[in-house]
């Protein structure tokens, strides 16, 4: 009893997750700026260790926390390194406008 | 029992991760959208992840889904801290709508540093010592300066004649 309805929440899990996942990457591709997509890349790493955990429960194998925190952990510096490119990418070019003037 | 309060929390956190995209979309500004795929995005994966440890209830399981929620609920704000900070320093548009925004103006365009704390070390470097102390750089640099050359200089020339 208890059983199926795990399958059942769990099947309805990845059904939700995936309709989440589809509207990110919308954003992903429609974003105006790269923040925007950056924003939407951390919210996609984020869904991703969703998939990850919903899986785990399915199969009943215990490895796939460790991916989820491996997973956790690429994202993270990723959205760190992306925002320290924005930051830096603006900062240089203002100093090569200094430098043209 | 387990399944059930698994599967309970399992559904609820993709609900959250369900309203966190939602919001990503339909949210008008960057910052507003950060709010909505930090907050709720981490509990959406954090519930499920704690669904895990729920339906197996034992202790090496429960200890990894403890240190992935943990990791997931320090890193998400460190990371749209960061990346908010960017992209309003880079000057990333505020939503039309917005009512206020506190550090308008308060951040100094080049050094990047806020208006209203006293930073000494920009003013140092703006200004310069002389004329930040006048009467310090005349007492410390004045007796050094001419000392050097006096020796040098002028004691050579009379030696010389």
């Amino acid at each position: 009893m208890g059983d199926a309805m795990l399958t059942i929440a769990i099947y309805t899990t990845l059904a939700v997750l995936l309709i989440a996942f589809a509207v990110t990457v919308w954003r992903l591709i429609a974003g105006p700026r790269l923040a925007d997509r950056i924003v939407a890349l951390d919210m996609l790493a984020l869904l991703g260790l969703g998939f990850i955990g919903a899986i785990a429960l399915l199969t009943e194998e215990d490895a796939y926390i460790d991916v989820a925190i491996g997973l956790a952990l690429v994202g993270f510096l990723a959205t760190v390194a992306f925002a320290r490119y924005v930051y830096f990418r603006e900062f240089i070019a203002q100093e090569g406008a200094k430098d043209d003037e | 029992m387990n399944d059930i309060v698994a599967g309970v929390i399992l559904m609820i956190g993709a609900l959250f991760c369900l309203v966190a995209a939602i919001g990503l979309v339909r949210l008008p500004d960057i910052y507003i959208r950060m709010h909505a795929a930090t907050k709720a995005g981490a509990l959406g994966a954090g519930m499920i992840m704690l669904a895990n440890g729920v339906h197996s209830l034992e202790l090496e399981v429960l200890l990894r889904v403890v240190i992935a929620v943990i990791f997931i609920f320090l890193t998400a704000p460190i990371a749209a801290h960061l990346l908010g900070r960017a992209s309003y320093l880079t000057g990333v548009p505020l939503w039309s709508g917005t009512v206020r925004n506190d550090l308008a103006g308060k951040y100094d365009p080049l050094s990047h540093d806020l208006a209203g704390l006293p930073v000494k070390t920009k003013k140092i470097k703006q200004d310069g010592p002389n004329d930040m102390f006048p009467v310090a750089a005349a007492e410390t640099l004045s007796p050094s300066r001419p000392k050097d050359p006096v020796p040098t200089g002028p004691a050579k020339t009379p030696s010389a004649e």
